[in-house]
């Protein structure tokens, strides 16, 4: 028997290092998986509210959140690879420009 | 035991969160997110929701973390360069920083509710219940998710064409 807080403690914790490595890295790569740490986290308390709640609505939100996070992996990463072909950096702070 | 379940998965999950963010290279960050979603996914065993702890693997970690691998090898991604931090961020970031962490936590202790336990193991939340519902009470939702994949799967491939032609 584990009490709901001790979930919700790790998942604040994945969503705190997830906005930690938004700010504190340079690499647009790591940027997109720090966002994907955040989703994960809140995903996390998703899922134990719901078995704390007895309902299964969490689990069809995070099924949608995973969804989402799907597609923006998929367009994220075609953006990064047409910035890539043009500025030849992967480094945010060089990459200042709305035009490609 | 399921406590020690509990304690293991959720370390090796913390510690890979950590480790992400102290990694210089990408292939490291994306090997350690790999190992959060893994655990994320015996978590969500845990907690009884065997769907959504299926799907997690095959999307997450078979899906997303595949593509973020591809690319990172396509783009040949090596050590991250460093930028200059400002003084300003160190001197007042990194107190204010653990200040307010105790401070939230002290008003959370404070206001703390009588808190159920979580009987671990008893699995309620079963694939054919989720679908039901799915295709129920969450239809709409659902085509709408269908209409932005495909959205997806359109922009990824006009974003990542050559424009030369």
């Amino acid at each position: 028997m584990i009490p709901i807080s001790w979930y919700l403690l790790l998942s604040a914790f994945l969503f705190a290092c997830g906005v930690t490595g938004f700010l504190i890295k340079r690499n647009i790569i790591t940027l997109f998986m720090s966002i994907e740490l955040m989703l994960n986290g809140v995903n996390l308390s998703f899922v134990a509210f719901a078995t704390n709640l007895g309902a299964l609505d969490g689990h069809i939100f995070v099924f949608f959140v995973m969804v989402v996070a799907a597609a923006e992996a998929a367009v994220g990463l075609a953006i990064i690879i047409s910035v890539y072909r043009t500025r030849e950096t992967l480094n945010v702070d060089r990459v200042n420009l709305l035009k490609l | 035991m399921h406590l020690f379940l509990f304690l293991f998965f959720a370390a090796f999950c913390a510690g890979g969160a950590v480790n992400l963010l102290i990694q210089r290279k990408t292939i490291n960050s994306a090997l350690s997110l790999i190992v959060v979603m893994g655990s994320l996914a015996l978590l969500y065993l845990l907690l009884g929701a065997e769907f959504v702890a299926v799907v997690q693997v095959i999307i997450y970690a078979g899906a997303i973390m595949v593509l973020f691998i591809f690319v990172i090898m396509l783009l040949n991604a090596g050590e991250e360069e460093q930028s200059k931090g400002s003084n300003v961020a160190k001197i007042f970031g990194i107190p204010s920083l653990f200040g307010g962490g105790i401070i939230g936590i002290w008003v959370l202790l404070q206001h703390r509710p009588e808190e159920k336990l979580l009987p671990i193991g008893a699995l309620y939340g079963p694939a054919d219940k989720v679908g039901m519902m799915l295709f129920t009470k969450y239809l709409l939702a659902f085509e709408v998710t269908s209409v932005l994949v495909l959205i997806a799967i359109m922009g990824a491939v006009v974003l990542a064409r050559r424009s030369d032609s």
